[in-house]
């Protein structure tokens, strides 16, 4: 049996395909469905197995949430805010930062540079940086308080304001990225519709709203839910700007991942590490579901 | 015909897929694999292989490469491979990781503080009486090695131990008027001469901090093992199964280690990149810290003019907290009777007192064994004589999780300092969590 060109081309197509399947298969799903295992089993590191023990160590995530100053609760619910503060002001700027790059060209490759350099370096670089820039007294913004006649900020040694201080250097680590799909998606918008717009005599206002923001929603649902995901797993710039990696002052910054590595790594008590991370599998799972539901409609002209 | 061939080619390389990923599953720490069966008959003449593993740093991989050598001479059938490479934020993770993936060390250092948690986690091997007598270990060893004894069973080992003392800066003391021969030696010297040290610029900045309390560093220690015995109370029961220091005692102790923060305000642990490297530095005029940070300053800062004295008494109680870095026998020696033999003869070796004088010469630390612990010449020399001097009366604190029980003081102090709550209530929380932590242990076992 002799193949065609077409079949050899799709056979090799598959060939080398298959090559990346087993890195997924060994790298990616095989630990995640022992995760799932791992979450039913009172799981010891050190053996390498444990007994089934069912629901147990979700009873006892349930039991800790309901005990004052937990961990559990206050990384979830850190998570949530992380997500909150920071998606809306991610897409918001990046929206902002994107239209203003369309307008120009001149250095508009080097624009484009200096927004993305943050998403290329490391979230643990970004985090000493940042570590510096707030620090008390000597840190270059309460510096800049200063100058201005500002009183000093404590930033992130603060339960109040190290959530905030963290979120924001999220964004700005993430804006890049956005900013560049934006940008895409606003080169994509056929310049009749504009064009027509101008004849009609719609303004920069109208047009914003009635044409631009429409026509980006498939990419505002895309970035919605890529930058929702990756602020429910933030966890580098949390362990390396929280004092000693704690997820404090006080538990103010903690999140579900910060909590799983200490409760795996540090506890050792993977059975129950492996329940936080299978909750917060489902809590991706949901709210990525509902994002596609409720967000994602067609825009036809 | 021909989609079906291609379907026949997909579902091998699929099944190819999914054999590989079903690979890891068997591998199985536990199963010996088969040549170690042979290895095990033909170990009478060959030589054993067993592994050693600690964290890098300088010199502990120098003074142990020195002990291997000397050992393999001795003992010219057994080779020692040593494992230095890991960094110590990655030490734990490691050792973890290790396990599953069925390799790893036969003897293996760790922060005694892990003890519980490893032991709990099936990692650590007692040792065995006949080559190391309880009896022996109270004897020759530092009483605080005491802390290696898990419910009756010693299961650990050191090499050296470490104590904790006062570091004064000199300079700063002169600076401020201060006579740099005669520090601190009761707590409300510390107090007064903190206060008589800290110099503010024309804003009110800190530019000299007098003493700067944090609990992340060595404070928490401080507080338990140390002021808390100081004004009359105990940090815990004896059997370490109860919190006992949120009493009275205790709870002056703690208005104690406050005031500093709050009402002298001598210091501020965010300044300077944290109290330790404050010191380091050069910005601190006290500071409580143990022998190790010895090396961190010949290193960082070697022409600081500082002396060591001492932790400052009170009531006539002189106290230390001592910690220790410890050597354990895994479960992966015990699996080869030959293997384990040579891992016990190896832990004998470096936790003699020989190699306790090798180690205090290279990395600083003070032997664990009294004998050479009381050495004249080390409590004679002018850094180390003040932590060595500690030995006798140095309380090591069994933890049942060392990261969350100092967690639970952090975050007392930050309730304080933070969020203004009441310091008794706070010391109330930290006791509470801290009990907490205990009972769950006790349970677990």
């Amino acid at each position: 049996m002799r193949l065609t060109l077409r079949q050899r081309q799709i056979i090799w197509a598959y060939v080398f395909m298959s090559v990346a399947l087993v890195f997924f298969v060994v790298i990616r799903w095989y630990p995640t469905i022992l995760a799932f295992n791992v979450s039913f089993r009172d799981w010891n590191v050190f053996e390498g197995s444990g007994p089934w023990v069912g629901m147990e160590n979700y009873q006892e995530i349930w039991e800790d949430a309901g005990k004052p100053r937990s961990s559990v609760t206050a990384a979830f619910s850190n998570t949530v805010r992380y997500v909150l503060f920071g998606v809306p002001s991610q897409l918001v700027l990046a929206l902002g930062i994107a239209l203003l790059l369309a307008q120009i060209r001149r250095l508009a490759a080097f624009f484009r540079v200096a927004y993305f350099a943050p998403y290329v370096t490391s979230a643990v670089a970004v985090a000493f940086v940042w570590n510096w820039l707030y620090q008390p007294e000597t840190g270059l913004l309460n510096q800049a308080l200063d100058l201005v006649g500002l009183p000093q900020q404590p930033f992130t040694k603060s339960p109040t304001q190290a959530l905030p201080s963290i979120t924001a250097v999220a964004v700005w680590q993430n804006l890049g990225f956005a900013v560049i799909i934006f940008l895409a998606g606003i080169q994509q918008i056929p310049s009749i519709y504009y064009e027509a717009a101008r004849i009609d005599g719609a303004n920069s206002w109208h047009i914003f709203w009635r044409i631009t923001l429409p026509l980006l929603n498939p990419i505002i649902v895309y970035l919605t839910v890529l930058g929702t995901i990756s602020y429910l797993r933030l966890f580098a710039l949390v362990q390396n700007m929280s004092p000693q990696g704690t997820g404090g002052p006080l538990k103010s910054t903690t999140t579900v991942v910060l909590e799983v590595y200490r409760e795996g790594f540090s506890s050792y008590k993977m059975g129950y590490a492996g329940a936080l991370t299978v909750l917060l599998f489902l809590l991706i799972l949901l709210i990525t579901i509902v994002q596609l539901r409720f967000l994602s409609r067609r825009v036809e002209y | 015909m021909k989609q079906s061939k291609l379907f026949i080619l997909l579902s091998a390389l699929l099944v190819a897929a999914l054999l590989l990923a079903a690979c890891p599953a068997p591998a199985a720490p536990a199963e010996p694999a088969p040549e170690a069966v042979s290895q095990e008959a033909a170990a009478a003449e060959e030589v054993i292989e067993i592994e050693y593993w600690q964290y890098n740093f300088a010199a502990r991989v120098e003074a142990m490469d020195q002990l291997i050598q000397m050992f393999e001479e001795e003992n010219p059938n057994i080779k020692v491979i040593h494992n230095a490479d890991i960094p110590y934020a990655e030490f734990r993770d490691k050792i973890a990781a290790s396990v599953p993936a069925g390799v790893g060390p036969d003897v293996a250092t760790l922060f005694y503080g892990w003890q519980s948690a490893w032991i709990d986690a099936g990692y650590l091997t007692p040792l065995p009486e006949d080559a190391f007598p309880p009896s022996m270990v109270e004897e020759q060893f530092s009483p605080m090695v005491q802390a290696s004894f898990v419910d009756g069973t010693l299961y650990t080992l050191p090499t050296a131990v470490r104590t904790l003392a006062l570091f004064y800066n000199k300079d700063l003391m002169e600076a401020a008027g201060l006579d740099p021969n005669s520090p601190p030696s009761s707590l409300g010297a510390l107090r007064d001469q903190a206060v008589h040290c800290t110099q503010r610029d024309d804003d009110d900045n800190l530019v000299v901090e007098g003493f700067v309390v944090d609990p992340s560093a060595q404070d928490h220690h401080w507080f338990r093992e140390v002021l808390v015995r100081q004004f009359g109370g105990v940090p815990y029961s004896d059997d370490y199964g109860e919190v006992l220091y949120n009493d009275e005692a205790g709870l002056q102790a703690w208005n104690y280690l406050l005031s500093f923060h709050t009402e002298l305000a001598t210091g501020d642990r965010d300044l300077f990149d944290g109290s330790t490297n404050a010191f380091v530095g050069g910005h601190v005029c006290f500071h409580v810290d143990g022998s190790f940070r010895l090396g961190t300053i010949a290193n960082n800062n070697p022409d600081m003019n500082f002396g060591v004295i001492e932790l400052p008494e009170h009531n006539g109680v002189k106290s230390t907290f001592g910690s220790y870095w410890t050597h354990g026998l895994t479960k992966k020696a015990a699996e080869d009777p030959a293997r384990f033999d040579a891992a016990v003869k190896f832990l004998q070796f470096i936790t003699s007192a020989e190699a306790g004088a090798l180690w205090v010469e290279i990395v600083g630390e003070l032997p664990a064994q009294l004998e050479a612990g009381s050495d004249p010449e080390l409590l004679a020399d002018e850094k180390l004589g003040a932590f060595a001097a500690g030995l006798e009366y140095a309380y090591a604190t069994f933890f049942a999780d060392e990261s969350q029980q100092r967690q639970a003081l952090i975050d007392a102090f930050d309730l304080v300092i933070l969020t203004d709550e009441d310091p008794a209530t706070a010391l109330e929380i930290a006791a509470e969590t801290d009990q907490e932590i205990l009972d769950e242990f006790r349970t677990s076992r």
